[in-house]
């Protein structure tokens, strides 16, 4: 068992991306997840999966900034990968409960509904994205995504000065707004 | 470009990248354009959307290069699951299917034990049949001893076909090569018989006369004239012109009682009794009464006729090759104008088909020949 504030500052280093801090977290959780899924019918593929979402649920809470560690790491990613796990046998109709085991569950249904809500959110973005086409896409992943600035994406796509540049990607990013918000008020609207 | 401009103020005033004094006039402009206002709640949820896919879309990448990684240096147990580890994993996997079977076969047992304990009525039923059933094997027995004796008398009538059992057995079976009635047989079997006679495996009784014969050969053909026989379109079998392979299975239909016996076994040589070229060496349980009988390869091809059996060895048999079936049947059109319509086939119908459809096709083409 490691002092609470060494997972803090794990999870400070995760939320600032820190490859150091993700390993270490990667490197203690993974075979716990491993051996959950795999002990309830699961591959190690499913095992990759689930631990790798579970792992984007922990991102995602201590990016939001609203973080407060009420329980060990462990634990919460323990009680995630169940749930999902869960949630995918379901789905499957593999009809099979996670036995209890030794480790401590606590609830997460709050922070899955949030990590849905935001798979939904990505799933749109990623959409409209791949709906652009090239240039576009490329032109404002470059700009939006990589934060390159305009004079090195002009020379790069080949356009013979930054306002060229500008001018299209002023034309993407309204074609991407577009696209996007059209997804965004109907799946609001429908949830 | 207006537009183009206003989004750039936008992006830099959301980003916090104005100037205080810029930021401060462009609040105000907020203030009293309503459209401006709306643009920038818009563009913040956009942005900040864009940059949670961004991030997420990065972090998901390290995430999979981490895996990578980590399993390269060995940190983490993933990938291929050995030995032991594959095997619980599996049975853990498959437990339930594996149960879901069991329980399935179990109810099965179960069923079939049932319904057959309902057929058969009384629980000693079982050993009746049993006795009955070895009272059915005496009596054929008895049959087969008298038919035997029958034979043994008939031989021993015709003293020229007692010559020939001196060292080789020999018994009557032929089959048709031609639909239209024509058989082959080994000419021992009718050597010297005034009337022949032929039954299928149906017992119906046909008379036959000997339109060729082969001595040297050991062949003999047949045709049917009765009237009450109906010719057959087309045989299920082809003749083979080739030699076969040794250790090829083959089997063989014949009459050594009065129901047609199926026997398999498989081609031991290719020449027979004594270096023979003419024949072939079978290792098949043949009895008297096999003689003439066709041999089928696989495909359900003859390939030979069964002739003889060597007397001091069980299950040992001889076999002519059936392509001087066909040198059989050119001096036959050779002789005679009336057999050119005469056509065997190489082209087997049954080919493909496993041995018991193949014999159930078959027999029908297989009959008793029988001599005075």
């Amino acid at each position: 068992m490691k002092p609470q504030h060494d997972e803090q500052a794990l999870l400070e280093g995760l939320a600032a991306s820190d490859r150091k801090a993700v390993e270490t977290l990667y490197r203690d959780n993974f075979n716990m997840v491993q051996t959950l899924i795999i002990n309830n019918n699961g591959s190690s593929d499913d095992a990759k999966d689930i631990f790798q979402e579970a792992m984007i649920v922990l991102y995602e809470k201590v990016r939001s900034g609203t973080f407060e560690l009420n329980c060990q790491v462990k634990t919460f990613v323990y009680s995630v990968s169940r749930r999902l796990w869960l949630k995918r046998l379901q789905q499957q109709n593999r009809y099979s409960s996670p036995g209890d085991s030794m480790e401590n569950v606590v609830a997460v249904e709050e922070d899955l509904e949030q990590h849905e809500q935001r798979n939904a959110e990505f799933d749109m973005m990623e959409n409209a994205i791949n709906h652009l086409g090239e240039p576009c896409k490329s032109l404002l992943e470059a700009y939006y995504l990589q934060k390159q600035n305009m004079q090195v994406i002009a020379a790069n796509f080949g356009y013979t000065n930054a306002d060229n540049a500008k001018n299209q990607k002023y034309k993407c990013l309204m074609r991407l707004k577009k696209i996007f918000f059209a997804q965004y008020k109907n799946g609001n609207g429908d949830g | 470009m207006d537009d183009i401009k206003i989004l750039d103020a936008v992006e830099s005033y959301i980003r916090g990248e104005m100037k205080p004094d810029e930021r401060l006039q462009f609040e105000n402009l907020r203030k009293t354009n309503s459209e401006l206002d709306q643009l920038v709640v818009e563009h913040t949820l956009f942005l900040q959307q864009l940059n949670h896919f961004g991030d997420r879309k990065v972090f998901k990448a390290s995430l999979n290069t981490i895996h990578i990684d980590l399993t390269e240096q060995g940190k983490i147990d993933s990938m291929r699951l050995k030995g032991k580890a594959k095997v619980v994993y599996l049975w853990k996997r498959y437990k339930r299917v594996a149960a879901i079977a069991a329980s399935i076969a179990g109810i099965t047992t179960l069923v079939i034990s049932a319904i057959i304990g309902v057929l058969t009525s009384k629980p000693d039923d079982n050993v009746q049949q049993m006795s009955r059933e070895l009272q059915v094997i005496k009596k054929e027995q008895k049959d087969q001893k008298a038919d035997v004796n029958n034979l043994k008398d008939q031989i021993n009538t015709d003293k020229k076909e007692a010559k020939k059992t001196i060292q080789f057995k020999s018994g009557g079976t032929g089959f048709l090569i031609d639909g239209k009635g024509y058989l082959v047989t080994n000419a021992h079997i009718i050597r010297n018989s005034k009337n022949i006679a032929v039954f299928n495996n149906k017992g119906e009784e046909f008379n036959a006369v000997l339109i060729q014969t082969d001595i040297a050969r050991d062949i003999a053909i047949l045709k049917i004239i009765d009237k009450s026989y109906k010719p057959m379109l087309s045989l299920p079998y082809g003749i083979s012109k080739t030699a076969s392979d040794v250790a090829e299975p083959i089997y063989t239909l014949g009459y050594p009682r009065n129901d047609i016996v199926y026997s398999e076994g498989y081609l031991s040589a290719r020449t027979g009794f004594n270096g023979d070229t003419l024949s072939c060496q079978l290792g098949i349980a043949a009895n008297r009464g096999n003689s003439g009988g066709p041999v089928f390869n696989h495909n359900g091809e003859v390939i030979g006729i069964i002739s003889t059996k060597e007397t001091e060895s069980e299950g040992v048999a001889f076999a002519i090759q059936s392509k001087f079936i066909f040198d059989a049947i050119d001096q036959l059109k050779k002789g005679d104008t009336a057999y050119q319509s005469l056509k065997l086939t190489s082209k087997s119908s049954v080919r493909g088909m496993n041995k018991q459809q193949q014999v159930q096709k078959i027999q029908d083409y297989v009959f008793m020949v029988k001599g005075d």
